[in-house]
């Protein structure tokens, strides 16, 4: 799409209308951005605190530091879901949306956020556990990662071989 | 909760007394003005074509949530119960400012007001301390910065006890509120307005210190409330400030979006789909000269249309 500047004549300064230099690139931030960013807010409120109810909205032994990163991670949460779908949009508007490369880039963004909460904020930090009150944990801590990191190398390969071809070989 | 007062100090029992009547009468007072002014502004506007009916409608949802917040049944539970007040803030701090600010009330004025009275409005909105109070950055911390305030000191059992402070209180939500929504999402002129990427940088760290005052007041209820109570009002506080919030995220991506489109599809006919140019009349009249869609600067789709 973006071919206007390419005659020749000195480049204009590119403007924000113009649109990314590197339409599939935009796609896979917007599907690693959607991705994280429902399963944090989406993931987390529907399944384990409303469906479930493993989840308690606060248990109030939190420690401060903990319960004020939580509260930052769930306003860039809902933020990045939100940029996410509209970073899609506008890769739509403006050509075909690589929606493999897109794909990909939701399972990476989903398993990647998982990992990290279930690594950094169940275990680090102590933000939450899983589930209260069973007595082997370590099951659930063991399901919860050994998921995230299912979901992020399928999301990775898929990525990986949606890669456009830069040389002769086929990636992959 | 039920209206239970055993929960605030005895000052604020005497909610049937003259003082309290007459707050809720002023603020009564005060929205119906704010109406009879919209309603004159809008037939004062006519020549400069018809004010779109969806921001009339979304002006009169804002003035609603105001009115509910403020005069009524919700208004007075809200002197006994934590979960009432808060109910009540959602509308008069997040939800109301909102659609208030989405009406374009200060396109309709200066649309409406004579020239002369226009031009001196635009300039009193382009003066410094305008400028610094519609910062984002700013609003967000008189917003959240003063829910902060007002739960977590001495100001909350004041409120309930004196008329004044009550009233005091309630303007600086419903003003904040309507500051912090202007100045992410609003569709008003707005000259200076903060790029994009601050927009969404303080609307993250207004969401958390909202998301985080929820939790505290899960954990330590305001003086005079009572736990329980504490506890459904700050998870109404959490789940209703979060659909707010994410009507704000939405329409601050929306405006990008808008702001974003590739050239050439901008030119259709229909109400602007962002584009920057000077599509409202301003203070002045229209020149004579000006294109067609100019007669529509406040279509549903300009939210970026003055940055």
């Amino acid at each position: 799409m973006a071919t206007a500047h390419d005659a020749g004549a000195p480049p204009a300064r590119r403007s924000r209308r113009d649109g990314p230099a590197d339409p599939g690139r935009r796609a896979v931030l917007a599907g690693v951005l959607l991705g994280a960013g429902a399963a944090a807010s989406l993931v987390d409120l529907l399944v384990f605190h409303l469906a479930l109810q493993w989840h308690h909205f606060y248990d109030r032994s939190t420690p401060a530091v903990s319960i004020t990163s939580d509260a930052f991670f769930h306003a860039a949460a809902w933020t990045a879901s939100v940029w996410g779908v509209f970073l899609l949009l506008d890769v739509r508007r403006r050509g075909p949306v690589p929606w493999r490369r897109w794909t990909g880039a939701v399972l990476a963004g989903v398993g990647g956020f998982q990992l990290v909460d279930g690594v950094v904020d169940h275990k680090l930090l102590r933000i939450h556990q899983v589930r209260y009150d069973v007595a082997a944990l370590w099951v659930y801590d063991v399901a919860w990662i050994g998921s995230a990191v299912l979901v992020l190398v399928a999301g990775l390969v898929v990525l990986r071989r949606a890669r456009p071809a830069r040389s002769p070989r086929r990636a992959g | 909760m039920g209206d239970h007062h055993g929960a605030v100090p005895a000052g604020a029992l005497d909610v049937a007394g003259a003082g309290w009547a007459a707050v809720e009468l002023g603020a009564l007072a005060v929205v119906l003005l704010v109406w009879a002014l919209h309603s004159a502004g809008r037939r004062s506007a006519r020549g400069r074509g018809p004010w779109p009916a969806a921001r009339t409608a979304l002006f009169a949802g804002g003035l609603l949530c105001v009115a509910a917040a403020l005069v009524g049944p919700l208004a007075r539970a809200a002197h006994g119960s934590f979960t009432a007040h808060m109910g009540a803030h959602l509308l008069l701090g997040m939800l109301g400012p909102l659609l208030l600010a989405l009406g374009a009330p200060v396109t309709l004025a200066l649309r409406a007001l004579p020239v002369r009275r226009a031009r001196a409005l635009a300039r009193l909105l382009r003066r410094p301390p305008v400028r610094v109070l519609a910062h984002p950055a700013v609003a967000a911390l008189l917003a959240g910065g003063g829910a902060w305030v007002l739960y977590t000191t001495a100001l909350f059992p004041a409120m309930h006890a004196s008329p004044w402070v009550h009233v005091a209180v309630h303007a600086h939500v419903l003003l904040a509120g309507y500051l912090l929504a202007a100045s992410l999402v609003g569709v008003d002129p707005d000259p200076h307005r903060a790029p994009v990427a601050v927009r969404a940088g303080v609307l993250v760290v207004y969401v958390a210190a909202h998301t985080l005052l929820a939790k505290h007041l899960y954990a330590v209820p305001p003086s005079g409330v009572e736990p329980r109570d504490a506890e459904v009002g700050a998870q109404l506080m959490a789940h209703g400030g979060d659909v707010v919030d994410l009507a704000l995220a939405v329409l601050v991506a929306l405006g990008w979006y808008r702001a974003t489109a590739p050239r050439g599809r901008t030119a259709r006919p229909s109400p602007g789909a962002g584009d920057p140019g000077p599509t409202c009349p301003g203070p002045g009249p229209l020149p004579a000269s000006s294109p067609p869609r100019a007669r529509r600067p406040a279509g549903l789709t300009g939210v970026e249309r003055w940055s």
